[in-house]
This record gives C-alpha cells, sequence and structure tokens, in this order.
C-alpha cells in the first residue's frame, strides 16, 4: 500500500482543497498519471499518482480542505497481495482502542459497508467498541475539545477526517448538523453506553430529505471578529446616546499642500500622501483645545487622558479592527502618514501586536475613502466621541457672492450627549475645521 | 539554461490559445522547448475556471449571444472571468521545478510583474491579501487564474488596459462583489503593444531570466531593443 498525500505546493502554502478525483476507488492508475487536482489560491494543480497500481482507498472527499501531508487515499501497487502487506492481527480489544475503530461504523447499523477491492480493511470491530466511549487516541485541538464539551458530543463517535484520522472542527461542526436536535444527549457527561442504533439511523434518514427542498438559505457561524464587533455596536449604542454632527470643510489649503508633497513623500518615504493624516492633525490640535473630547466617563466621574492616541479604523476582508496611533499629538503629518500606512498594511496582514489596538482615546474614521459623503459613526467605546470623514470632491461653493470650485469634504462627529453637549462639539469641530481651510504647516 | 520565449500572439481566438497552450505545456514537460510566455488578446469571452460557480455568470446564454460573448469553461483555478478586446493576456509556461517549486510564490510572482508594469506608467497597484489579483485601491485591474500539471504552468493572468468595462456586468468577476477598472479609466492611454513590452521586462526581472525575453524571429528589432 502506498500513501498518497497532500503535496506541499510551496512554502506558504499549509493546506489545499482537493477539488476533483480523476479516478474511483478499484480504478487502475499508473505512475505519474494524474489522480486528483487540488485547488490553493487561483491555482488549480493536478497532482500524479505516486504509484502504479490499484486506487483502493479515497479518505478525502471532493471539497475537503486538507493540511499538507495529510493522506488522501491509498493505493494498492500491483502484485502485493493486501493480507502479506498489512497483516490484520489486533485483537478485538486493542482495535477499539484505535482511532480507526472510531471511523467503523457501529455494529448492526444496518448498512455493512461496501468494500469492495480492500482486503486490508480491519474487519468491524466486534461489540467490545460500545463497552466505553473511548476518546479517540489522537491529538484534539483545545477548540475540538471545548466544541465537544459545549454541545455535549461524545467524540468518539466523530468519524476524523484530518491527518491521521484526527478530529477536526469542521468534523465535529458537520457530525452536529447530521444530529437531529432531539438526539443530541441532553444530560451532561457521556451516556453511560452508546445506542447503537441512534446515530446511524439519524444519518440516512436524513440525507435523502435534502434534495427534495432546494435550500431558501445558507447558515454560516459568524467569525470570531464578527462576534466581536457585534458585540461593541451593540454595546456602544446602548452605552451611549449617540449624537452626530456634520461640518462641512473646504480643503483647499490641504490640496496644495498634498500636491506641492506628494511626489516627494513617494520618492523619499515610498507612501503616498493622502488627506488622512492632515485630518489627524487637525483633531489633534482641537483635542488639545478641548479635552473633553479626548475623555472617557467612568461612573460619575470624567477621566481625561493626557496622552491623544487616535484609533485609525482599518476594513479588513471581512470586519475591521481599531490600531491605535500612539502620542499622535507628537508627530506631524509626515510622521502621522508614516503610522497609518503601517498600522494599516500590518492590521491587513494579520500582524498587530495585541496593545496596538488598546488604549485609544479618539477614534478617526476615513469611510470617503470608499465614496461615502457623509456617515454617522458609532462610537469606540470608552471613548466619547469619533470623527467620520467623508470623500474630498471638487464643489463649486459660493465665496464673497461667486462661485468658486473648491475641494470640500464633510466631516462628521459622533459624539456622547452624557458627556459632551452640541454647543461644545461644535466649537471642537469648528477648531478642525480653521486648522485644515487655513493650512500652513509645513508636513515634512 | 534557463529561457523563455515570448510570443505576442495578437488576436486570437480564446479555444485557439487554449489548444496552443496544450501542445507548448506537453511539449515544455517533456523538455522539447524552453519557458514560454504567451501575450494575446482575446475577442468577448466569458470563461469559467473548474471550481467556479456558474450562478457568478449572471447573463443567460441568449443574452451573451446577443452581446457577441462566447462562454467557455476551463480547467484553469478561479472562478469565472470575461476577456475581451483591450485586455492583455498572458499565459506563461513554465516549469516551476526549474523555478522555486512554490505554487503561491508563483502567484505573487506574477502579481509582482502586473504591479511593476502598471507604475511604469504611474499607476500604484498593489496586493489585497487573501483576493489574489492585481488591485488599484479596492479595484481589481487584473485577474489570476492558473492551472499546474507535473509543476508546468498554463493559463494565466489578464490585465484591463482599455477592456470595455461594461461587459463585466453579465458576470461577478472571479465570485467578488468588487468593482473592476482598467487603465483606461484611470486615465492612462496606452497601447497594448507599450504594455505588453513593459511586461515583458518586468517578467524577465521577476522571472530572473539570465537574458532578456528572447523574441522569435519575426518580432521587430525595435521591440528586441525595449526588451
Amino acid at each position: 500500500m502506498t500513501d498518497v498525500v497532500m503535496p506541499q505546493m510551496g512554502e506558504s502554502i499549509v493546506e489545499g482543497t482537493l477539488t476533483k478525483w480523476l479516478k474511483k476507488p478499484g480504478d487502475h492508475v499508473e505512475r505519474d498519471e494524474p489522480l486528483f487536482e487540488i485547488s490553493t489560491d487561483k491555482v488549480d494543480t493536478e497532482i500524479p499518482s505516486p504509484a502504479a497500481g490499484t486506487l483502493a482507498e479515497v479518505m478525502v472527499e471532493e471539497g475537503k480542505t486538507v493540511g499538507i501531508n495529510t493522506v488522501v487515499a491509498r493505493i494498492e501497487e500491483n502484485g502485493a497481495s493486501g493480507a502479506a502487506a498489512q497483516p490484520p492481527v489486533q485483537p478485538p480489544a486493542a482495535a477499539a482502542q484505535r482511532p480507526v475503530a472510531a471511523e467503523q461504523p457501529p455494529v448492526g447499523a444496518g448498512h455493512a459497508r461496501p468494500a469492495p477491492a480492500a482486503p486490508v480493511e480491519m474487519p468491524p470491530p466486534p461489540a467490545e467498541e460500545s463497552a466505553s466511549p473511548a476518546e479517540p487516541t489522537g491529538p484534539l485541538s483545545p477548540l475540538v475539545r471545548k466544541l465537544a464539551r459545549e454541545n455535549n458530543i461524545d467524540l468518539s463517535r466523530v468519524k476524523g477526517t484530518g491527518a491521521g484520522g484526527r478530529i477536526s472542527k469542521q468534523d465535529v461542526e458537520s457530525y452536529l448538523a447530521q444530529q437531529p436536535a432531539d438526539t443530541v444527549p441532553a444530560a451532561p457527561g457521556r451516556p453511560p453506553a452508546p445506542v447503537p442504533a441512534a446515530p446511524p439511523a439519524a444519518a440516512p434518514a436524513s440525507a435523502p430529505l435534502a434534495p427534495a427542498h432546494p435550500a431558501k438559505t445558507r447558515i454560516e457561524p459568524l467569525s470570531t471578529m464578527r462576534i466581536k464587533i457585534a458585540e461593541h455596536m451593540v454595546l456602544s449604542k446602548r452605552t451611549s446616546p449617540h449624537v452626530t454632527t456634520i461640518h462641512r470643510v473646504d480643503m483647499t489649503a490641504v490640496a496644495q499642500m498634498r500636491e506641492r508633497n506628494k511626489a516627494s513623500f513617494q520618492a523619499n518615504y515610498g507612501f503616498s500622501l493622502t488627506y488622512l493624516p492632515f485630518i489627524t492633525r487637525a483633531a489633534v490640535v482641537a483635542l488639545r483645545q478641548f479635552p473633553l473630547l479626548n475623555a472617557s466617563l467612568d461612573g460619575n466621574n470624567i477621566v481625561y487622558h493626557n496622552e491623544i492616541n487616535i484609533g485609525i479604523a482599518v476594513a479588513l476582508e471581512n470586519g475591521l479592527i481599531v490600531p491605535v496611533i500612539r502620542g499622535a499629538d507628537e508627530k506631524n503629518v509626515l510622521g502621522l502618514q508614516r503610522a497609518v500606512v503601517d498600522l494599516a498594511a500590518r492590521a491587513r496582514s494579520r500582524q498587530l501586536k495585541p496593545d496596538e489596538v488598546l488604549g485609544g482615546t479618539f477614534s478617526i474614521t476615513n469611510f470617503g475613502s470608499f465614496g461615502s459623503l457623509v456617515g454617522t459613526p458609532i462610537i469606540n467605546q470608552p471613548q466619547v466621541a469619533i470623527l467620520g470623514i467623508g470623500t474630498v470632491d471638487k464643489t463649486p461653493v459660493v465665496i464673497n457672492d461667486a462661485i468658486a470650485i473648491r475641494s470640500i469634504c464633510h466631516l462628521s462627529l459622533s459624539f456622547d450627549h452624557r458627556l459632551v453637549d452640541g454647543a461644545l462639539a461644535d466649537q471642537f469641530m469648528t477648531k478642525i475645521k480653521q486648522v485644515l481651510e487655513g493650512w500652513t504647516e509645513e508636513v515634512q | 539554461m534557463r529561457n523563455c520565449c515570448l510570443r505576442e500572439l495578437g488576436r486570437m481566438d480564446y479555444p485557439s490559445a487554449l489548444e496552443l497552450q496544450r501542445r507548448l505545456v506537453a511539449d515544455r514537460q517533456q523538455g522539447k522547448i524552453a519557458d514560454h510566455l504567451l501575450l494575446v488578446e482575446h475577442p468577448h469571452v466569458v470563461t469559467l475556471g473548474r471550481n467556479g460557480h456558474r450562478e457568478n455568470l449572471l447573463a443567460s446564454d441568449e443574452i451573451l449571444e446577443r452581446a457577441g460573448v462566447a462562454f467557455h469553461p476551463t480547467d484553469r483555478g478561479g472562478d469565472i472571468t470575461y476577456h475581451g478586446p483591450g485586455q492583455l493576456v498572458g499565459y506563461p509556461i513554465l516549469d516551476l521545478r526549474d523555478w522555486k517549486r512554490d505554487v503561491g510564490a508563483y502567484v505573487r510572482a506574477i502579481e509582482e510583474v502586473l504591479i511593476g508594469t502598471l507604475a511604469d506608467f504611474g499607476i500604484a497597484a498593489g496586493r489585497i491579501p487573501k483576493l489574489t489579483g492585481v488591485w488599484v485601491q479596492e479595484r481589481k485591474i487584473a485577474a489570476i487564474g492558473v492551472h499546474i500539471s507535473r509543476w508546468v504552468t498554463s493559463h494565466g493572468f489578464a490585465l484591463n488596459v482599455s477592456t470595455d468595462l461594461s461587459y463585466f456586468q453579465y458576470i461577478v468577476p472571479c465570485g467578488l462583489t468588487k468593482p473592476v477598472t482598467s487603465m483606461a479609466a484611470l486615465g492612462v492611454r496606452a497601447t497594448m503593444e507599450d504594455v505588453g513590452y513593459s511586461l515583458a521586462a518586468h517578467f524577465n526581472r521577476v522571472f530572473d531570466y539570465p537574458m532578456p525575453l528572447a523574441a522569435p524571429a519575426f518580432a521587430g528589432a525595435r521591440k528586441r531593443e525595449l526588451i
């Protein structure tokens, strides 16, 4: 028997999706003949057979993603007798302890597994299997243990499809999905002996139903990040009465400064110069003047923060994260732009350190980069305000009774009305507007 | 010695280019020929990767036919995509055993070639982690889909030079609901030829060939100079 494994297709590639079997169990295959196809990151690859012989067993079905070096099939070389290759001299008691045993359908299931061309297959273990609900011997990840605990699953009944029959999270989930709600054991702890009839009966009963009713919905568990975002958004809305005020800001002076420095930024530092660091800088100046916006509420106390640490919302593929620019008041536009580029890049490649998303005292979110004109952001607790940046567009405006074309941006501030009143919020915004409209500070 | 032959095919229909690739892949696997880079422009065609989802094709066969768009399932990676006039399509036929034996590195290298090419035209393009392809901000400017058989690559990439982007309305490109863009849409006027030269030069650099890409004899001297 030759094991066929998920090949390593490159250093950075740790798993692959088996997309298609080009041979069926029982088929003859030549050495180097394409045996199956895998897909990794927009690349489909045909995998040749490592040996000539008969495809004896396929362990990974189409559509499954498995780690590299996972055994996906076994090939029985021609001429080699199965019995000689691996004598099945396991005493039945020992067999029950092996992970393989857990893969066998429990005795009495009524659907004997058709095992053509697989003489090496161990005979189904006799009733010893049900003597004690033995834990699978393979290593179990903490996540799998937790899932099993929370859902009251006897792991010895879950078929592992990972390396060496290891049980993965997906295995547990698909096991759960197969169980009708009422057959999941309700009693805590393990059942004294598995009831042989229930689980196997459940699977065939539910399987034929599926095609009859094409699904109208698709259920997918939330990612951990999504759960955290959801919790935080609800918490923030419940905690703070949000009010949003919107100011129109003429960014023409900033646009000119940006235009003058864009090329040298790209040339000297390797990143572009955007509007974000200018607005961040203006917010820092305003926060210094109005420290109540750089505070938190703790019971009946106001906590004034002496540091100005600005959180910058970064959109990720399927979520968002708010890394923090520490000591933002000590940075000029260049320093702020550098920090933004660095944090955003590391946020997107998931290389932020945990403390880099903590300790923010005020946040900024730039939805203008996605084309939004005006937004009403949700406060990042326990802060008391968040500044939203809309797009910067050339717009006709009236100046001294003449129509002029200016670069216009809408800034919105959502604030916690428990602590901040509208008058203060608008003074704060007016300060930001003043700084931006009369921009003179050099940027590097 | 590693060497790569550049072949500019001009306008060629999709099935013919596929057949040419098949022949070259077979020859490359047997070591009969050097690496190849095919550059081509296709008439309107929608192609679906092996693991693609037919539901990402938004138009019926009838609508496609009326719009003059062919439909072609293929064996490359990736989902659905559109090719058409104004799009520079590249099919590298490389033996990765001579390069890095690394499928991930290969895809990243193709992205680097495209990013370098776009930079030559003043376009700051980049990657989005986990979304293979080349992006200008959140818009996709070049798509990648690859097939590998015994470490020899086929299929490749498609860069929108002056593609009529309205044709993408018939599909959900690569199954992603992100917008597409082109060099022309970003205000860059460039001929397919010019983009091709620049691309060949970056291809040569990124894949580290010891000599400039050898254009076949019928290519003009000017081209060779530029490459």
